[in-house]
Order: structure tokens, then C-alpha cells, then sequence
């Protein structure tokens, strides 16, 4: 019987097939795909894809079409788009689908609306409500399908709208909502951090969710959170442990099993938070050995997945705090691992000692003949790790061999992405060790031209800037700078031709500084070979410039040859070309100017570079006064091009009014930047003023071994790197050579490896293991670059000079000056908390007070956000902290009345203690300095200086006072001025006083302004508003977060933006609102707000050009902080 | 966070794509190509991990990838997933897609290319993964194909009896899974808010 049923059945699919619904659809599919597969060139196929999309359109636009075919041509125009065809015509009906749909079209709708648009695209505003609908619904399906898409393409300025709906879904019935839900509040999260700032409680409750399937999804959830701030979770340590006993204890379900492991995957999120958690905490790591070696344990039968589980284990194992016999089984598993035959599970193993040679680099030593095996291994990958793994295990002994077999690998590779990521790690691992001059040359000569132009700037950057800053001593830095332009000389009187842009851009770099350091060669010699650079057709034009800037640099002498390039050039067509030849020209005639643009040898932080650009100052001024018009940061000018554009639907992100980075231009050390936009800073790179990223540090190397840790070898002292590796036996060598003994019938090869062996793995033994382990204090670089006087005195003189260089581009370069502000804000704040404690001590006050005084120092903090306070214990004891709220009452009674800020303390040492107190008055900002008198004494010519660059000050009275009694206050007034606008001011200011006759004590004190305290309101009517808003010139517009939390959101914002920054809230007409305020008594600015989805658009006027921008910036933080 | 999942056969021919991350349409184009460059050219006997390609993120990125007679199913994964968990994420896809299919093969990719997202939407939402159950999986992309047999009315009567017949032979359809009660306790928890 049997028999005639299988029959029947293979008969019967075919007999029903043209007729049911299902097939009818794949129809039309069908024959496009049968279609496609007989051609034969790509060029057929993009011809009958055209044609079928034609057809496509002209169904889709047809009346006639039915929501059945609709779906249909759904399906293909899928189809088309995957294989790269347009098919945007059809996107709108793809929502249509999803909106009028029944469940099935709805479906179809949906996926393609998944697959067509992405996160920016404007139409996903028209699928808001279908999606409202549809989460409301009581279809499960549809519910379900309305999350999908919520997770998959929903943007950050949409979210609000449904968020609601979505947090109503945790308690949902039904767990596959639930935790449908769960994820899509993740990717909100994701997303928009913020916004689901409230709903944190809401996933604990998903976390202990009876559906393990939703407490599930709520790891996803807790990774991330946890990734970003593990101290704020480590009270669910427990939880997670109970979690993953129950889960290895077989609890769940049955279901949950995959190849009868329970919830393989669940286990290994676990395992994740878990090490997250654990790691550099003893307490917490103590909660989880149990479980940790519970999972070891059971995870020990032999398929793929539990693999996956040891894996994690094992890594979780080595970034908690160590235990010692869990490391035990953790590196047996490490062992089982590399040593297995499957290839997956050796690259795991090779990634697991990768990860553990930082904290041991013993195991290393274990496996190394796997490892030298898997250096010759058929798969690239495995060699990759491997390759990744001896990175992390070279040192100065090594580092040869190492660099060579990276080398080697590369010579060999063809894949862009390896080869850069490779090429930068060969580039560190020679700066770090190289063992003498010549490898190191030789070393880069290979990476520069191995990695050609893939390479990453910095990397020829480093270079160069290590050539140039040199070390400390100048002796050594010449020799490499020789060895340098001796091994390029070769390079290039070799083919040329072959060579990436980049190897040929640093050597010309270095031949133009340093020829001059080579007193055997011709200068002739260097100049025709560089010339001759500049004649291959194969040399880019940016190279050139390179190049010409070096000639620029060698000196005269050779005045006939260069009078002939620069002759030559000056007919160019590339102007930058023709510009560099007519500077070459008058440089290599006039010696004077030459040695002035030039100088020859100079060291390289004695150039100060303006960034400011203040020496144009007068240009510009020249320049408007002729009717130039102003600059406009380039936000601004974006601003206004995108003004037409009907529907903003980019929400402007939370940013400062000025481009920082723009800012930064013109700090850049990039060589290429500098001497391309001027072509006289050839000696650029000898300008960087940062830090930069210097690559001396090998990232991710951290002390995780106490002095009293699991080696009981340690105390062994580490090689030194100055000694030559051959003098040096390491232990480990022998160790090789003894473990390999016993082993009589050696081949060739083998010993081969041996050899190999014990060259890579030389001073990774016992006895070195320690300058491995303490990366930190492990043998120093062999480069290693200055200290930069200037940023050690920086932090001193940080607040003059930004003040300084702020003034002098008051109004040309505003966004310098906003950027400078910014950047050095947080220095000033600094640096006025690193002198405090000192200034009584420069007053000769005993030692003894001093070292108090440092003591106190440790218990200083940070009051009231915007000052920084040191405030010895003493002092705190003796005032209760109400004391600052007790001094408004001594404010004098004709400004009682005044609007004034909180009272904030200032500084304070022993015997003085400072607050201020800001107060509004229409015309001006009145500053009261409270000068309490903490001692028993009486404190005698008490005066106060307030500085500030920006700010017109004006004393008013009580900056002298000649007695203070004990324990009493004294005010004094300061009345300030803003003419231009600044987002934030600082002013500096010092009191001295005598505490004995005769010793004059000085305590400085310091503090920030916000323009918000300039602002005014201005009162006027709307017909007033009106007429203003017509005369004024400059504009800003931009979007602002709308605050939706209460039921009137355009008033609330409002409202909030009022009480922030004390603006006259003119008008409110239903989605509009007109506001207006004042910089003190002066310039007026206007702002127009307009509700525009989820977002405020606000459009600021007013006559002055900066006072929009200084607006905006504060309104930005006045919603942001709430 | 799974970044992209892409099928394609031997000759590199698109089956499926989909991403979690936008890209603009030639970029997901060459992404498809540059994999399948990468992807192919890898012998049978070397592990199936590789280091991403340039295009869909560098070192940050992996791609892990299985080879199932003329098709390759490549998923794109960030560091924060783990490679053998990932792999075998892939196979209990292919299994559902089976079971779902009964024997899928290459043309039934192509054919029902709806039904193989859904299948995914189950799977991997958002470039999370979301259920690793197969059969629960399957439960919940059936309900698609019960709801277009219900729409297929009378004329879906005959597929109808198909499945019946079919279903006559199996001892027991698997229903809806009961969880049951689950002994998870979360203590701790509910001393927070």
C-alpha cells in the first residue's frame, strides 16, 4: 500500500502544482530565472532584467493590478535588486503592500521594505503608522512582523514614536513577542542610547523573564550594557552565575538542546558577561570559579559546539582574575585545541594563545613546534593567526627571525587587507626592537615597498617623525639618518620605476633633509637623482611635490642645475608644480632668504606654528573694509545650501557650533597636508605638535599577574636589550634543545624546525618570561622618541596662550577660537587645580604645612560642574557646607533683588576661601567675589585682580580691602562686559593678602562663564518681532531635540530653553513659536521654532554674526541636560 | 552583531543577501563579489573562517562561512560573536531550510526567496541572533505557508490532502512545543526595581 501512496504522491505535486495559488505566483518568477540562467554574458542578462523591469513598471502603475500580483512583482523586484539591478519604483508600493495588504501581501510588504530601504531613507516616514497599526494589532503575525521591521530599518529620529508601543510588548502573552520586543529595544538601543535610558528596569524584568527564550534575548542586551560600564552590573554577577548552572545543570527544556548540549548558545553569551564582568575583580572573579570549572568540565564531549563553549571558557578562564588550577585546565584545553587535526578548532587555538600569551607566554613555548608547523600550514588564515600570534611574542631577541617570516608571508600575499594590517604591525615591531641601524632601514625599505601606497599614512609618518625628533642623543640619530639617505641613494640608482609613491614621497623626504649629513656624495649627485624622479611618467604629481620640496632644501651651491629644473618646471602644467619651481628659483638666489625659510638643523619644536592664522588678520580686515564678505564656518554654509530642502529628515546630532576638526587642520603633522598646501614647510614633520599616535605601545598588554602570581620563576632578572642576543643563552634555548633530545631520529627537516623553533621562541623562556609579562617595564624601545618640552610646560601655560591666541583672531577665525576654547577648557580647569596647593607654599610657609597640604590635595573635588575647587578637610570640618548658601545674604541690598545665580566656591587655602556669585543685571553681569576670612586672625591688604581676555572688567568696588577680621566676609564687585560673544569665557584672578606683615600670600583662583550669562531677555511685541526679524542679516538654522515627555512639547521646550537662558518667549502660535533675547544690552538675536516631527527646527537672526551660533550651541545643552 | 548574510552557488551568483548594516547598493554588490572572490578560492580542507574583506569592515570584522554542494552560505559577524557558534548557527539554518523545504536545493532558493527570509527574520533579527530552536523556527515560518494554503482556498484543497496523506505515515506531528514550566530563578533580581 505503501507503495501506491508514494506514487501518488510524487504524481500529485505535478497534477495541482499549475494550479494552486502558490505556484501561480513563482510563475512569472520562474521564467525570469529560467530566462537568466540560459544566457550566456552579463551583458544579456543586464538587457532582459531591463526589459523585465520595464514590464514591472508599467504593471505596477496599472490600476488593473491586483494586491496578489502586487506581491508577485514584489517577489521579482527582490529578485532583481540582489542581483544589483535598480528597482526603486517599486519601493513605494512595497509599503503600499504593507499598509493595505491582507497578512500575507502584508508580509511580502514588510520583507521588502526590509531588503529595499535603510535607515536614512525618506520614505520609511510613510510605513510610521502602518506600523503603529499593525503593533497594536492583535494578529500575532503581524505584531511580529511590525518588530522585524522596527529592528531592521527603523532611524534614531522614529524611534520615539513607537518606543511605547514596543516597551508595552514586554508583558506580552506571548513569549515570541516578548522577546521580538526585547531585541528591537536593543537595536534601539543601540541606536539611541538615550532614549531607552528609562527602560533599564524593564530589562531586568526581561532578564528573569519565565520564557528562557526571552531572558535570552535580554543577554544581547546586557553584553552591551555591561561591555560599556561593568561596575554597574556587578551586582547581577550572581544572576548570571545561577543562570548558567541551571543551564549546564540541564534545566531548561529539552528543546533548548542542539546536538544534546543545552542551549549551546545561551551558554556562551553567558561565558561573555561573565569575563566581562570578572575581569580585573578579584571579588567578582571569586563568584564564578565554580561555575567556570563546572563548564570546563562538562563541556568535554566532541562536537563542534561544545568547542565553541570550551573556547569561551577558556578565555573567560584567562581574563578573570587567575586562579591557578582553572589556568591549569584552561591551558590543557588551549592544548587540545592547537593539537587538534580539525583546522577549525587549531585557528581557534591559535587565536585562544594569542590572546593568552599576553598573561603567559609559557604555553607559547609548549606548542611551539605546532606553531612553526602552522607557520608552513596550506591555509592562509591559520598562517595569518599564526603570524598574529608570534606579533605578540617578539622581543628584542627575536625580533629578526619574526620580522623576516612576516616578510617572507607578505612577499607572498595578494590580499589588499592583510597586507596593511600586517605591514603596520612589521612597522611597530621595528621601531620597538630593532636590533641596529642598518635592519631597521633595510626593514622599512621592505614595508614601504611591499605595502606601497595600501599602506596608512601614519606609518611613513612615524617613520618620518622618528627621523626627525630623533632621540636623546644626537650622535646615534645622525648615524640612522646616514644609514638612511646612504641605503636611498642605492635604492635610486636602481630601477625606480617599480617603486609605490609613498617609498619614493620618504625618501625624498629624507634626502632632502639629511643629503647634507653624507659629505662623500656630490650634491650634483643627489640633485640629478631626485631629478630624474621628477622626469618618470609613472611618479605622481603629488610626489613631485615632494620631491621639488627636497631639492628646495638642498642648500645652494648647485645654482646652475636647479636654475635649469626650475626653468624647466616654470612651464608646467600642474600649478602647484610652477609655484614650487618660481619659490625654488628665488630661494636658491637669495642664500639670505634661504637660510631664513630654512634653517638648516633646526630643532624641531623651535617653529611655533600660528595656528590661529592671526599674522592674516590685517589681510582680512583689509580685505572686508573692500566689501569682501565675512567668513561663514562651514557648518553655516552647509546650512544655508540645504536650506531649500523641504524635509530634514537627519537629525542633527549633538555638536559643538564649530567643526573641531577643521580646527585641526591646521595642527596636523602630516607631511603630505603641509607641503602640498605651501611647498616651502618641507620640514614639516619637524612641526607636529601632538603626540600623535605613537605606536610604541603595544595596545591591550595589561598587568593581570600580582608580584606573587602563579611563576614561581619570576624573580629571575630579564636580558637586557643592549647585550647582542648572541652572547645571550637564554635558558629556553637549552630547554628546546632538552626537550627535543630524547627524540634520536631527527630529520633534516625537523631539525630544521628545531632551528627555527629556537630562534622564535628565544628569550620567551623562564628566565625572560618576566620582561614579557610586564610589557610596561620590559626592555625599552630602541627609538625612543624626545620628551616634548612644550607639552610638559603646556599645562602651565595653557590658559595664556589659548587667551592669547584667541584675541588675536577675534573675527576672522571665530571657530578657531570656539575650538581652541573647547579643547582647552578642561586644561584650564586643571591647571588652576595643580597650583592651588602650591601658591602658599611658594610663600615660604613651613614644610610642614606643605606636606598637609598635599594631603589635603587628595580629598579636593569637583563642585558645581563648572569649577574646580581644592578644599583642604580642615576648612571643611570647621564650615558646614551651608556655608556657601549663607553668603547671599550678604549681598548688598540695591542688588538683593537681582536675579543671581548659586553661590560657588571659588578656591580656598587655610585662610582664605573663595566663592562667587553671578548676578544679572540688564546692562551687564555683576560678579561678587566672597573673600571669607576662615582664620582667627585678621588678614591684612586683602586686593583682588580678575583677568579675562574676552571680557571688558570693570572693578566696581571692594577689590581692596585693607583689614579682614577673623571669620568674617568680605564681597567685592565686578562688573563684566561682553561685546563679542563666546560660548564659554574663563577668567583667571589672584587675591594676595598678608597674614603677618611682611609676607604677602597669593592664592589664584579661576573660573568659567557661559554666554548664557549674557544673555538678556528682550521684550518686544510680535509686530516688533516682526519688523526686526526682516532687518537682520545673519541667520543659522538648525534642528533641536524636541522634548516630548509632556503634553505640550513645543511650549516644554520652550519653556526649558527659557529657564536656561533667560529668552522672551514672544509669541506661541500652534506649532510655531517666536522668541527673542539679548547679549546684555547689545545686539538682539531672534529665534524661530518650528515643530517639525520629532525635532524642533529653530531658525536663530541677529545683526551680530556670532551671537546665532553661541545661541544654538547652548540651547544644544540646555536639551541635551535634561 | 551579524553584519551581513550572503548565499551564493559556485559561480558566485547571489542566492540571498541580506545585511543588517546599510550600504549603498554597489557597495553590497561588490561586497557579494569581493566574498565570493575570497570565499572561493579557499580549498575544502582549510578552516572556515577568514579575516573580512576591506570593503565590509577590515580586522573588525569575520567571515565565517560553509560550502554545502553548490552553495556557500557566508555569514559576516563582528568580534563580539563567537566563530564556532556561528557556524553552527548556519547549520541549524541550512537543517530548517531542509526541513522546511524537504531536501531544499539551490532552485528552491531561488523559487522562494520570501520564504527563505522569513525563515531568517526567525533566526536573526536585526543582526541579533534571535532563536536557534529548529523546530521553533520552523513553527513559526510555518505559519506563513499554513496562511497562503488557507488563502489558496479551494484550489489549495489538493495541496491540502497532500500533506494529510503525507502526514499519514509519521507516528506524531511535533505540535505546538509546550515549554512547560521552567525552573529558571533569577534570584537576587527582584530585590531591584
Amino acid at each position: 500500500m505503501s507503495d501506491v501512496v508514494e506514487k501518488t504522491l510524487t504524481a500529485l505535486p505535478g497534477l495541482f502544482d499549475s494550479q494552486t495559488g502558490a505556484a501561480k505566483i513563482t510563475n512569472r518568477l520562474r521564467q525570469l530565472v529560467k530566462s537568466i540562467t540560459e544566457l550566456t554574458s552579463k551583458h544579456e542578462e543586464e538587457n532582459l532584467i531591463k526589459q523585465e523591469l520595464c514590464a514591472m513598471k508599467e504593471q505596477v502603475s496599472s490600476p488593473n493590478t491586483s494586491m496578489k500580483q502586487m506581491r508577485e512583482i514584489m517577489v521579482r523586484a527582490m529578485y532583481c535588486e540582489m542581483l544589483g539591478y535598480d528597482a526603486s519604483f517599486t519601493y513605494i508600493h512595497a509599503i503600499k503592500l504593507a499598509q493595505q495588504g491582507g497578512v500575507l501581501e502584508k508580509r511580502v510588504g514588510y520583507l521588502a521594505v526590509s531588503l529595499f530601504l535603510n535607515e536614512g531613507h525618506e520614505l520609511l516616514l510613510l510605513l510610521v503608522n502602518t506600523v503603529l497599526k499593525d503593533l497594536q494589532s492583535t494578529n500575532l503575525i503581524e505584531a511580529c512582523m511590525a518588530l522585524t521591521v522596527v529592528a531592521q530599518v527603523f532611524p534614531k529620529d522614529m524611534i520615539p514614536a513607537v518606543l511605547p508601543l514596543v516597551e508595552d510588548k514586554l508583558s506580552h502573552p506571548k513569549e515570541i513577542i516578548r522577546r521580538k520586543a526585547v531585541l528591537a529595544l536593543y537595536k534601539f538601543y543601540l541606536i539611541a542610547p538615550n532614549q531607552v535610558q528609562h527602560i533599564h528596569g524593564k530589562f531586568r524584568k526581561a532578564l528573569s523573564d519565565r520564557d528562557p527564550g526571552v531572558m535570552a534575548s535580554s543577554l544581547h542586551i546586557y553584553l552591551q550594557l555591561i561591555r560599556e560600564s561593568p561596575d554597574s552590573y556587578k551586582d547581577l554577577t550572581g544572576s548570571f552565575v545561577t543562570i548558567l548552572k541551571q543551564v549546564l545543570g540541564g534545566k531548561l527544556p529539552v528543546d533548548f538542546n542542539y546536538h544534546s548540549v543545552p542551549a549551546p548558545w545561551l551558554q556562551i553569551q553567558l561565558l561573555r558577561i561573565l569575563s566581562l564582568l570578572g575581569k580585573e575583580d578579584q571579588s567578582t572573579s571569586e563568584l564564578m570559579y565554580e561555575v567556570l570549572d563546572e563548564s570546563l568540565r562538562r563541556a568535554e564531549m566532541n562536537h563542534n559546539i561544545t568547542y565553541a563553549i570550551l573556547y569561551e571558557c577558556v578565555k573567560a578562564v584567562y581574563t578573570i582574575h587567575p586562579k591557578v588550577e582553572l589556568l591549569e585546565k584552561a591551558a590543557r584545553c588551549i592544548g587540545n585545541f592547537v593539537l587538534s587535526p580539525k583546522i577549525n578548532l587549531k585557528y581557534l587555538g591559535l587565536k585562544a594563545l594569542t590572546y593568552v600569551v599576553q598573561h603567559d607566554a609559557k604555553l607559547a613555548l609548549q606548542h611551539q613546534m605546532t606553531i612553526i608547523e602552522c607557520l608552513d600550514h596550506s591555509d592562509f588564515t591559520i598562517k595569518r593567526e599564526t603570524l598574529e600570534l608570534l606579533f605578540r611574542i617578539t622581543n628584542a631577541q627575536n625580533v629578526t627571525v619574526i620580522v623576516e617570516k612576516m616578510l617572507d608571508f607578505l612577499r607572498g600575499c595578494n590580499d589588499e587587507h592583510t597586507i596593511i594590517h600586517l605591514v603596520g604591525k612589521v612597522s611597530e615591531l621595528a621601531e620597538k626592537f630593532a636590533p641596529d641601524n642598518s635592519w631597521f632601514i633595510q626593514t622599512m625599505n621592505c614595508v614601504f615597498s611591499i605595502g606601497g601606497d595600501l599602506l596608512q599614512q601614519d606609518v611613513p609618518n612615524n617613520f618620518l617623525r622618528l627621523l626627525a625628533e630623533g632621540s636623546e642623543s644626537k650622535e646615534e640619530d645622525d648615524q640612522l639618518r646616514l644609514y638612511a639617505v646612504e641605503s636611498y641613494l642605492t635604492v635610486l640608482k636602481g630601477h625606480t620605476s617599480h617603486l609605490p609613491q609613498c617609498f619614493l614621497q620618504v625618501m625624498s623626504w629624507v634626502l632632502g633633509e639629511y643629503a647634507h649629513l653624507q659629505g662623500s656624495v656630490d650634491r650634483r649627485e643627489v640633485i640629478r637623482l631626485l631629478t630624474q624622479l621628477l622626469d618618470q611618467r609613472s611618479v605622481s604629481s603629488e610626489t613631485r611635490v615632494w620631491i621639488l620640496s627636497a631639492l628646495t632644501k638642498i642648500p645652494e651651491g648647485q645654482t646652475d642645475l636647479i636654475l635649469h629644473l626650475a626653468e624647466r618646471l616654470s612651464s608646467s602644467q600642474d600649478t602647484v608644480l610652477r609655484q614650487q619651481a618660481q619659490e625654488l628659483l628665488h630661494l636658491s638666489q637669495d642664500s639670505q632668504l634661504h637660510e631664513w625659510v630654512l634653517p638648516r638643523g633646526a630643532p624641531w619644536d623651535a617653529i611655533e606654528v600660528d595656528s590661529s592664522l592671526s599674522f592674516l588678520d590685517g589681510f582680512v580686515s583689509e580685505a572686508l573694509a573692500a566689501g569682501a564678505a565675512p567668513y561663514k564656518p562651514p557648518h553655516q554654509r552647509q546650512e544655508e545650501l540645504c536650506e531649500d530642502r523641504a524635509l530634514n529628515l537627519e537629525p542633527y546630532s549633538f555638536s559643538l557650533p564649530v567643526s573641531l576638526s577643521s580646527c585641526s587642520i591646521t595642527d596636523r603633522q602630516s607631511p603630505t597636508l603641509l607641503s602640498v598646501s605651501s611647498g616651502l614647510s618641507g620640514n614639516s614633520t619637524e612641526l607636529s605638535q601632538k603626540a600623535g599616535s605613537s605606536t610604541l605601545i603595544l595596545e591591550g598588554v595589561k598587568r593581570v599577574w600580582g608580584k606573587d602570581g602563579y611563576l614561581p620563576q619570576k624573580e629571575a632578572t630579564a636580558p637586557l636589550v643592549d647585550e647582542p642576543s648572541a652572547a645571550v643563552q637564554p635558558p629556553v634555548q637549552q630547554e628546546a634543545a632538552e626537550r627535543t633530545e630524547p627524540r634520536p631520529e631527527l630529520s633534516t627537516r625537523n631539525q630544521d624546525k628545531q632551528q627555527l623553533a629556537s630562534s622564535l621562541f628565544v628569550g620567551l623562556g623562564v628566565g625572560s618570561s618576566v620582561s614579557l609579562l610586564g610589557r610596561s617595564e620590559a626592555p625599552p624601545p630602541r627609538f625612543r622618541k624626545k620628551p616634548r618640552p612644550h607639552e610638559s610646560s603646556s599645562s602651565g601655560t595653557s590658559e595664556k596662550s589659548s587667551g592669547s591666541s584667541c584675541r588675536s583672531s577675534h573675527h576672522t577665525t571665530d571657530i578657531f577660537l570656539y575650538g581652541s576654547f573647547l579643547e582647552e577648557e578642561p586644561a584650564t580647569s586643571k591647571s588652576a587645580f595643580d597650583h592651588t596647593p602650591k601658591s602658599t607654599t611658594a610663600n615660604g610657609l613651613s614644610q610642614n604645612k606643605d606636606t598637609k597640604e598635599d594631603k589635603h590635595a587628595n580629598t579636593s573635588q569637583i563642585f558645581g560642574g563648572d569649577m574646580v575647587i581644592v578644599r583642604p578637610s580642615t576648612i571643611q570640618d570647621k564650615h558646614p557646607p551651608s556655608e556657601s548658601s549663607d553668603l547671599t545674604a550678604l549681598l548688598p541690598a540695591d542688588l538683593k533683588d537681582l536675579p543671581h545665580s548659586d553661590v560657588i566656591s571659588l578656591t580656598s587655602d587655610p585662610s582664605l576661601s573663595l566663592s562667587s556669585c553671578r548676578l544679572f543685571r540688564d546692562e551687564a553681569l555683576l560678579l561678587l567675589i566672597f573673600i571669607s576670612n576662615c582664620t582667627e586672625t585678621v588678614i591684612k591688604d586683602v586686593a583682588v585682580q580678575l583677568t579675562c581676555e574676552e571680557l571688558k572688567t570693570a572693578s566696581l568696588r571692594g577689590n581692596i580691602v585693607d583689614c579682614l577680621e577673623a571669620r568674617s566676609t568680605s564681597v567685592c564687585h565686578y562688573a563684566l562686559l561682553m561685546d563679542d560673544p563666546h560660548t564659554n569665557v574663563s577668567f583667571t584672578g589672584t587675591v594676595s593678602y598678608q597674614t603677618q606683615p611682611g609676607h604677602t600670600n597669593t592664592l589664584p583662583f579661576s573660573g568659567t562663564l557661559s554666554t548664557a550669562d549674557f544673555i538678556r531677555p528682550l521684550v518686544l511685541t510680535t509686530e516688533e518681532y516682526g519688523k526686526l526679524w526682516l532687518s537682520l542679516s545673519h541667520d543659522v538654522k538648525q534642528n533641536l531635540k524636541l522634548l516630548t515627555d509632556a503634553g505640550d512639547p513645543l511650549r516644554t521646550t520652550l519653556n526649558a530653553l527659557k529657564d536656561a537662558l533667560q529668552l522672551h518667549v514672544v509669541d506661541i502660535i500652534g506649532s510655531e513659536g517666536i522668541v527673542a533675547c539679548r547679549l546684555l544690552s547689545g545686539a538682539p538675536c531672534l529665534l524661530h521654532c518650528r515643530v517639525s516631527g520629532a525635532a524642533l527646527v529653530m531658525w536663530l537672526r541677529s545683526p551680530h554674526p556670532a551671537l546665532p551660533d553661541c545661541i544654538l550651541y547652548h540651547c544644544q545643552r540646555a536639551l541635551a541636560h535634561r | 552583531m551579524i553584519k551581513a548574510i550572503l548565499i551564493f552557488n559556485n559561480h558566485g551568483k547571489p542566492r540571498l543577501s541580506k545585511f543588517y548594516e546599510h550600504y549603498t547598493e554597489d557597495t553590497e554588490q561588490q561586497i557579494i563579489r569581493e566574498t565570493f572572490h575570497l570565499v572561493s578560492k579557499r580549498d575544502e580542507n582549510v578552516c572556515n573562517f577568514l579575516e573580512g574583506g576591506l570593503l565590509i569592515g577590515g580586522s573588525e570584522n569575520k567571515l565565517i562561512y560553509r560550502h554545502y554542494a553548490t552553495l556557500y552560505f557566508v555569514f559576516c559577524v563582528d568580534s563580539s560573536e563567537s566563530e564556532l557558534g556561528i557556524l553552527d548557527l548556519i547549520q541549524v539554518f541550512v537543517e530548517t531550510l531542509d526541513k522546511c523545504f524537504e531536501n531544499v536545493c539551490e532552485l528552491d532558493l531561488i523559487f522562494h526567496m520570501d520564504k527563505v527570509h522569513n525563515i531568517l527574520a526567525e533566526m536573526v533579527m536585526g543582526g541579533m541572533v534571535l532563536e536557534t530552536n529548529m523546530s521553533e523556527i520552523s513553527t513559526q515560518a510555518e505559519a506563513h505557508s499554513k496562511m497562503e494554503k488557507s488563502e489558496a482556498g479551494i484550489a489549495g484543497a489538493p495541496a491540502r490532502a497532500v500533506s494529510a496523506v503525507k502526514n499519514m505515515n509519521l507516528p506524531e506531528m511535533p505540535k505546538n512545543i509546550n515549554i512547560g514550566d521552567i525552573s529558571i530563578k533569577v534570584p537576587n533580581l527582584s530585590s531591584f526595581k
